[in-house]
């Protein structure tokens, strides 16, 4: 595609060129897209236009707490003109109550929080181990004391969350915590380390032991130094090859561990978790896959990596911080328009906004919204069935346990691993058939406010069809929009139920609707 | 906190919970992480519009297509395939006049005057056996052949899917294994194949005047209004517009023209009954079971790998020969008009027909109350029938007892009879499953799994 395609701005989606200050003022964020326009330019790539408002309001509300806006929200936001309305909606959503719905989610991906199969949690271990992962979202808890929390954990899996960490894998030998901490805080797969570098590690974990209690399914997960049949722990080397003071006779090797690895200077934890949030947001790591970090997967910008970490650390491990820094950055706010043929080169460095579907829980929570609707899910586990109160949403749902066939189908992960690609955003004709045609999706439609409030409307045609695009789109619709569907009103059968029904029928399958852009 | 409000006490567990991991079975093998993708990313992804697959051409005598017929609730054996009616009235209740068949000295219950003039083409076990009498356990024995303590097999229909699938070569939009018209709910059918190996569950009633397919045919909608959606869906696609070329983009137009394919184009064609003629569908009953029946044919006849009729309704402990007296002629003119059809058109060499609940029922009638002439489960001795791909008709194996209590004679577990059928599609019994912990796992359990067998099926083979 020639670049000459692409040069007129679209003001649907675009808002103008990418500007960022240089020198004594620049702000974390410009210094970001410092580090990211430079590279683009020694590679000869042009970025993309800064995204439109509309653009940028979906983006911020779908990436940040996973909801879609509002039709009052989307109308408050297109009409404020302050200078600042981007960086207050981005402070606003950090303190929503979604904020912590959707990245406990999230978190609940990467720990493998799941009842049954393959991970054996059981309901009321799941439940207790989300609730303390909600906790610590909820009140932004620095992010080094939740992983060292996660890593000394003691206690009862039903009273005491975090333990659950030593529970929540399918191989719990010392080998298998290893593998799974080096993936989970290290962003490394053990997989692909020499043997003894992945016996090093277990060694810090040899000692972690399990007991059940008169309780059913209760387990105590405790330090035990006889534990360690193999005697892994006296042989114990941090992955940088120091060895730790402790005595593995008395003390619990998980200590020395914790407090090498979350050191501000060590390189593992506060690169790795920089950059699964960069990735987070921006659709795709700095290094990629974020959870496969190695010598020969250098990352595409190393020091847009580096400042990233150097951020994060010096924040005190502070997610929302870096969360900030990124959402405000131009680069964040890029339009999804390219400016030449899409390759790795330029995903790599960034040099537009990817188009990403909607996770299968933001989906269906954004068509329950818009039609005003609820979904039921249920457990299996225990028998019998346990049925979840319908105004719970997919986001909010505290189990893997707990589904839903639309969400399988939409490609919730089934959180057995704890790799990000557990999760499937990609789209497939099963999928398309189901929004298009479904008696599940029929139905909310034809049930929705909008459409079974639109009688009323008759005689002013263009404010329901605005009310629905603020609804589904966030945006009031384009003349040639407006034109489209009247349209379709002339040429078809129906009255206005059944246009407005169409009408969100036709948006809900929209790529607009289904990608984040 | 109000986000998280579900906690449940331990204490409503029952000893079933071990088996409650059947319903959240779930690949884990990286390799199947990255592949997975619900019906197939393969299959799916290719532009060919609906087609009969193109798989190798198999051995003579080997199937391509499997018909289960699934009575669920346990159906009773003694009413149905193995008849005792010199038992005496305290066993066989009411039903206790059985009838000759087509095939000398083989004699099936009286509701069944049907099959009894094809018993050539099917052949009868009345020695299967697994010993458990609960719904859930029994039926994941039944259909998986294992009694997992810690993994949840997959069933016969996810391995059948999985090796004879769109990795086999299977194309088309037609999911390669289909349930009519309910999943069975409380048991997983995948195991830990994962969610891709589920079956496609079509809702609706083939016996209702459109057959309303779960995402295909949409009752209510017109061919015509789907037409003018589809085109005004197209004229306001703006971000499609802004973004010409794009990958992304490209794959859902796809995605979408194959899923407009099932909806307006033939694929869906095959789910609409009225295409066949009147006298056919009479002949197969026009009820939900029948007309399952006939569409399990024209799945069949498709080369769908895996079909199952989920027919429900055989918990009989109460009313239980009203219950035999209504629905057993229903299956019985269903399922003989399916073997007969797929005969005379030459397709039952290739395609398995089998008919089986998770157990059989209390020989002796449970005359007291609140039963008043009902039966429990009996999981100790059932029956079932197998026709097609290879297997010979007119057989017996093995026999119960006198009064069908216990198995007398070659009992047949669940592994025998799976482990026979999945040699008839030519899926070889040490081929291998992805276990989510590595551990090596064959289709058919070996020795190492100390799973009770009697071996397999080879008298009719």
């Amino acid at each position: 595609m020639a670049p000459a395609a692409f040069a007129a701005l679209d003001p649907l989606y675009e808002s103008g060129p990418a500007k960022y200050r240089m020198g004594a003022d620049a702000t974390a964020s410009d210094r970001i897209d410092q580090l990211v326009f430079d590279r683009l330019r020694e590679l000869k790539i042009e970025p993309a236009n800064v995204c439109s408002d509309a653009v940028f309001l979906r983006r911020a509300y779908l990436t940040v707490i996973g909801t879609l806006p509002t039709e009052e929200e989307a109308r408050a936001f297109l009409s404020a003109t302050d200078p600042d309305r981007r960086a207050r909606l981005i402070d606003e959503l950090l303190k929503r109550d979604e904020f912590a719905e959707y990245w406990t989610m999230k978190w609940g991906d990467l720990l493998r929080v799941k009842a049954e199969f393959p991970i054996k949690l059981w309901p009321n271990a799941a439940q207790a181990y989300t609730r303390w992962i909600y906790a610590g979202v909820r009140g932004n808890k620095p992010l080094h004391q939740f992983v060292h929390e996660l890593l000394v954990a003691n206690g009862s899996n039903f009273r005491e969350g975090e333990v659950n960490f030593y529970r929540a894998m399918q191989d719990r030998s010392p080998r298998g915590i290893a593998a799974t901490v080096a993936l989970t805080f290290m962003g490394e797969r053990a997989d692909k380390w020499p043997k003894k570098k992945l016996d090093a590690l277990a060694g810090f974990f040899a000692q972690v032991a399990f007991k059940s209690t008169a309780e059913w399914k209760e387990e105590i997960v405790y330090f035990d130094p006889t534990a360690d049949k193999e005697g892994l722990a006296k042989n114990a080397v941090f992955p940088d090859g120091t060895r730790p003071t402790a005595d593995p006779r008395t003390e619990d090797m998980r200590v020395p561990f914790v407090n090498w690895l979350l050191r501000p200077e060590n390189p593992w934890f506060c690169r790795n978790m920089a950059n699964r949030m960069w990735a987070w947001l921006m659709g795709r790591g700095i290094i990629h896959e974020p959870d496969d970090s190695r010598a020969d997967n250098p990352p595409s910008n190393p020091a847009l990596l580096d400042l990233l970490q150097r951020e994060f650390a010096t924040s005190r491990c502070n997610m929302k911080h870096l969360f900030r820094i990124i959402l405000n950055s131009q680069t964040f706010q890029l339009s999804s328009i390219p400016t030449g043929l899409e390759t790795t080169t330029t995903q790599a460095n960034f040099a537009w906004y990817p188009l990403r579907r909607m996770e299968a829980e933001v989906l269906i929570d954004a068509l329950n919204q818009l039609t005003g609707t609820q979904e039921s899910y249920s457990s299996p586990i225990p028998e019998p069935y346990t049925f979840i109160p319908e105004n719970v949403r997919g986001i909010g749902l505290p189990d893997g346990s707990i589904t839903s066939s639309f969400l399988e189908l939409f490609g919730r992960p089934p959180r057995d691993t704890g790799f990000e690609s557990e999760r499937n955003r990609s789209t497939s004709a099963a999928q398309r058939l189901h929004l298009l045609n479904s008696s599940h999706v029929h139905q909310k439609v034809s049930e929705c406010p909008l459409v079974t409030e639109a009688r009323d409307m008759k005689g002013k045609p263009d404010e329901l069809v605005k009310k629905i695009y603020f609804t589904v789109l966030s945006r009031p619709p384009t003349e040639k929009e407006l034109a489209a569907v009247t349209a379709h009103a002339d040429a078809s059968y129906a009255g206005t139920r059944e246009i407005a029904e169409d009408l969100v029928w036709a948006l809900v399958n929209q790529p607009e609707f289904i990608f984040i852009h | 906190m109000n986000s998280h409000p579900f906690t449940r006490s331990s204490s409503e567990v029952r000893d079933l919970n071990r088996m409650a991991a059947a319903f959240g079975g779930v690949p884990v093998s990286r390799r199947e992480t990255m592949r997975r993708c619900l019906y197939g990313s393969a299959g799916l992804l290719l532009m060919e519009p609906f087609t009969v697959r193109a798989m190798q051409p198999l051995p003579a005598g080997r199937a391509r297509s499997v018909i289960q017929i699934w009575l669920w609730g346990g159906p009773c054996h003694i009413d149905t395939f193995d008849p005792k009616p010199e038992a005496g009235k305290d066993y066989s209740g009411q039903l206790d006049a059985p009838i000759a068949t087509n095939v000398s000295g083989m004699q099936i219950g009286q509701l069944l005057p049907e099959l009894a003039k094809i018993a050539d083409k099917y052949s009868l076990i009345r020695s299967m056996t697994h010993g458990n009498n609960g719904h859930e356990t029994a039926a994941y024995l039944v259909q998986t052949g294992r009694s997992s303590e810690r993994d949840v097999f997959p069933s016969l229909g996810a391995v059948t899917s999985y090796f004879r699938g769109y990795e086999a070569g299977y194309k088309g939009l037609i999911p390669p294994y289909i349930v009519l018209t309910e999943p069975q709910g409380r048991f997983s059918e995948a195991g830990f194949l994962g969610p891709k190996y589920k079956p496609f569950a079509t809702g609706g009633d083939p016996a209702a005047s459109v057959f309303a397919v779960e995402g295909i045919i949409a009752p209510g909608i017109s061919e015509k209004r789907q037409q003018e959606r589809r085109k005004f869906l197209r004229s306001i696609n703006t971000l499609g517009g802004a973004l010409p070329g794009n990958a992304t983009l490209n794959t859902i137009v796809q995605n979408e023209e194959q899923a407009y394919e099932m909806i307006l184009g033939d694929a869906g064609k095959l789910f609409d009954l009225n295409q066949e003629a009147g006298d056919v569908r009479d002949r197969y009953g026009r009820n939900t079971f029948g007309q399952s029946c006939l569409m399990a044919r024209r799945l069949a006849e498709k080369g769908v790998p895996y079909i199952t009729i989920n027919y429900k309704g055989w918990d009989t402990h109460k009313q239980h020969f009203q219950t035999m007296n209504r629905k057993l002629p229903e299956l019985d003119k269903g399922m003989a008009a399916l073997i007969s059809d797929l005969s005379e058109r030459g397709l039952l060499d290739s395609t398995i027909v089998w008919c089986s609940g998770e157990f059989g029922r209390t020989p002796k009638v449970q005359t007291e109350s609140p039963w008043n002439g009902g039966r429990h489960h009996w999981g100790k001795c059932f029956a079932s029938l197998l026709a097609g791909g290879g297997f010979k008709g007119g057989q017996v194996v093995g026999s119960s007892d006198a009064k069908g209590e216990e198995v007398k004679d070659r009992p047949v577990y669940p592994a025998d009879l799976i482990g026979s059928i999945y040699g008839q599609l030519g899926i070889p019994a040490e081929a291998t499953l992805p276990h989510p912990l590595g551990t090596l796992t064959h289709v058919v359990p070996d020795k190492s799994e100390n799973v009770p067998t009697g071996g397999m099926l080879k008298e009719i083979l």
